[in-house]
């Protein structure tokens, strides 16, 4: 059997005295395109933060093809190969979409902090970068301002900085949320040529794009998965529909169809 | 409608013409003025003024490396700048009393390198605390680093001079391309040269990945994170690349004035170069350049003319401050943007508000000197045009809020219509 691509191993994150993860186990595959839900507050974002380095955990621990990542910074986990995108768009918003981009191609191409080279000249970059925006479709609005984007464009450039460095394994948190329905469907289409053969872990409110989209579910309630598995699984769980009260059983249902 | 928005993104592209108009084209116009400069015939106080301002604009363009490039609030640049003067005053004496060797060999002409090496590496030194955190930690370390510098440079004396500093010679040691440095026009060719290569390489190092970086850690350091980049890392090398310029600003000035004083590391200097940037405007690379020259042009001769003028450099601060944070070129770069597709209406709101600004620094000028005058004690009356206007007289208030109330007014008219 190979090895993981995520292992996370009794992860568990406190502040102060309030338990927000309490003892997570998770197994990711490699080429695995697995969707976690849950209702709000339910732990998600921070699991997001404890895998990408942004916390520092309180226990357990996060391995990454089976090298543990866990105390590590965020620079030194991306750099591994481990690239996440944010719930709020966090962008640069001072630079153009082509700039964007390219500030995520750019230590995946070895110049990292050169300062002898002219960032204009380098025609590797520029190259891999029209790529990138000619792939999620920015590539019309590559010289605009990122801050005068749309906000569905907004969300596609947090995406495209995130695949932009090549990483093999993406996590994207909440990439649809707040867009309309033929957006998100435009969305789901950019994700999966995205991420196509790399593992993607994903946190989505949307449940038609989770069972559009994932091999294998987790559900996260109250800092704990009650539940791991396919599609089908999920839908049929009895825990699962007793954590999802009213309209969101309704949207699993929704889901099923 | 959607193709006319497509095609417009697609404009938005600099053509390899505008490239050349904003990258190359201002370069070449300094070129020829900075050569054009000696065959006016200056004075030779106008020659001493503008090696004064070359000076300044190498050291302000290096702190907005900081403070506009990276972000980063610094209240001591001068420290870089006057440690990398005293070694080249240092390395003019060792020229001085070098007999034979490499020493007695080097033209005075390159001592500005030495500036650039011993401000690099107080950076490097200095840099690696304080660049943990932006923000507030960074402003604050730099401020306390700022004056332990400068009690030092009063406390060590062999190396600092004391109160009177130490001075050097830059007549001494080989020419350089028949540059003696005897004369002010020698030392404004050598001004000249490094202000120049300075300026290039600055400017260069914005079109750099790090310098790229920069800017993206300035805008979202928790973002740069995740595409590889160690934010303390770029603001690291970021500031030691400005403390070495601001070293050769300091090694320029060691040789123009051949002295330097523990004065230069004291917070003095480091406000007025924070002062130049962001009067000149911190976003624009040519912004700092104008601050210098605005300021420096100010600090000699405005002074002959009104003891009240740093009290004019201050209201010019705030005024900035709180209406054009952008700076002077933000102003101006704002106005000509504005041009191309521009009314009648767009020139007279511009117009007014002109003559409106003007009005109110009438009025300010009048109390201001009125008052100084008055506050003195020696009977001294400010009298423009012949006119007496005393603390006592009521012209005196007329001509002082009569401008400044009708100024209020042009600039709030103004915007009201701007609203529209």
């Amino acid at each position: 059997m190979s090895v993981s691509a995520v292992e996370l191993t009794n992860v568990r994150k406190n502040f102060g005295p309030a338990k927000i993860i309490q003892g997570v186990n998770l197994s990711i595959k490699k080429g695995e395109r697995h969707a976690i839900i849950g209702p709000n507050g339910a732990g998600k974002s921070t699991l997001f933060n404890l895998i990408s380095g942004m916390y520092t955990l309180s226990d357990g621990s996060v391995a990454l093809n089976g090298a543990v990542i866990s105390g590590r910074k965020p620079f030194e986990i991306n750099r591994m190969g481990l690239s996440r995108s944010f719930q709020v768009s966090n962008i640069f918003a001072n630079m153009t979409v082509r700039e964007n981009v390219r500030c995520g191609v750019l230590y995946s191409m070895g110049y990292g902090y050169s300062f002898w080279r002219n960032i204009g000249r380098l025609k590797e970059l520029q190259e891999k970068t029209l790529e990138i925006l000619e792939m999620v479709g920015l590539a019309d609005k590559a010289n605009l301002s990122a801050a005068l984007l749309p906000y569905a464009d907004q969300r596609t450039l947090e995406v495209a900085i995130t695949i932009a460095g090549g990483a093999e394994v993406i996590l994207l948190d909440e990439p649809t949320a707040g867009m309309s329905h033929s957006e998100t469907d435009r969305a789901v289409e950019l994700i999966e040529k995205a991420t196509k053969g790399k593992t993607l872990l994903i946190v989505e409110h949307d449940m038609g794009v989770v069972f559009g989209l994932a091999d294998r579910i987790s559900v996260l309630v109250y800092g704990e998965i009650i539940a791991t598995g396919k599609p089908s699984e999920i839908r049929g769980n009895a825990k699962v529909r007793e954590a999802y009260l009213g309209d969101e059983a309704d949207a699993l249902e929704e889901g099923a169809v | 409608m959607r193709n006319t928005i497509d095609q417009n993104f697609r404009s938005l592209a600099p053509t390899a013409s505008e490239k050349f108009r904003i990258r190359v084209l201002p370069f070449i116009v300094f070129a020829v003025f900075l050569l054009g400069v000696p065959l006016l015939g200056p004075s030779r106080t106008a020659l001493s003024l503008m090696n004064q301002i070359g000076i300044f604009v190498v050291f302000a363009l290096s702190y907005n490396m900081l403070l506009g490039r990276g972000g980063l609030l610094s209240f001591g640049h001068a420290v870089y700048f006057g440690l990398g003067g005293y070694a080249a005053v240092h390395m003019m004496r060792a020229v001085e009393g070098a007999e034979t060797g490499i020493l007695a060999g080097f033209p005075v002409f390159f001592v500005p390198i030495a500036g650039f090496a011993v401000g690099a590496l107080a950076g490097a030194i200095i840099g690696w605390p304080s660049c943990r955190r932006a923000g507030t930690p960074f402003a604050m370390i730099s401020l306390g680093i700022a004056e332990l510098i400068a009690a030092s440079g009063f406390m060590f004396a062999s190396i600092f001079g004391g109160e009177t500093g130490i001075s050097g010679d830059r007549t001494k040691g080989p020419d350089f391309l028949y540059l003696s440095l005897k004369s002010t026009s020698d030392v404004y060719v050598f001004i000249a040269f490094w202000c120049f290569v300075a300026m290039i390489a600055m400017y260069a190092f914005t079109r750099t990945p790090l310098g790229k970086m920069s800017e993206a850690t300035r805008d979202n350091p928790e973002r740069v994170q995740f595409v590889g980049y160690d934010p303390q890392r770029v603001r690291y090398l970021v500031f030691i690349f400005a403390g070495g310029f601001a070293g050769l600003a300091g090694g320029m000035s060691a040789v123009n004035y051949e002295i330097f004083t523990p004065e230069a590391l004291s917070l003095a200097p480091s406000g007025m170069v924070l002062l130049m940037a962001y009067i000149g405007g911190t976003r624009h690379f040519a912004g700092p350049i104008l601050g210098a020259v605005v300021l420096t042009y100010m600090q000699s001769n405005l002074s002959d003319y009104s003891e009240a003028w740093l009290l004019y450099l201050g209201l010019l601060f705030v005024a900035i401050v709180m209406f054009a944070p952008d700076g002077i070129v933000g102003v101006i770069d704002k106005v000509v943007a504005g041009l191309p597709d521009a009314g009648s209406t767009y020139l007279g709101n511009k117009l007014t508000s002109a003559v409106g600004c003007l009005l109110m620094l009438a009025g300010l000028i009048v109390i201001v000197e009125a008052a100084v005058r008055y506050s003195n004690g020696y009977g001294e009356v400010f009298e423009p045009f012949g006119l007496h206007l005393g603390m006592g007289n009521f012209l005196t208030y007329v001509l002082a809020f009569g401008p400044m109330a009708l100024g209020v007014a042009m600039l709030r008219w103004v915007s009201k219509r701007e609203e529209l």
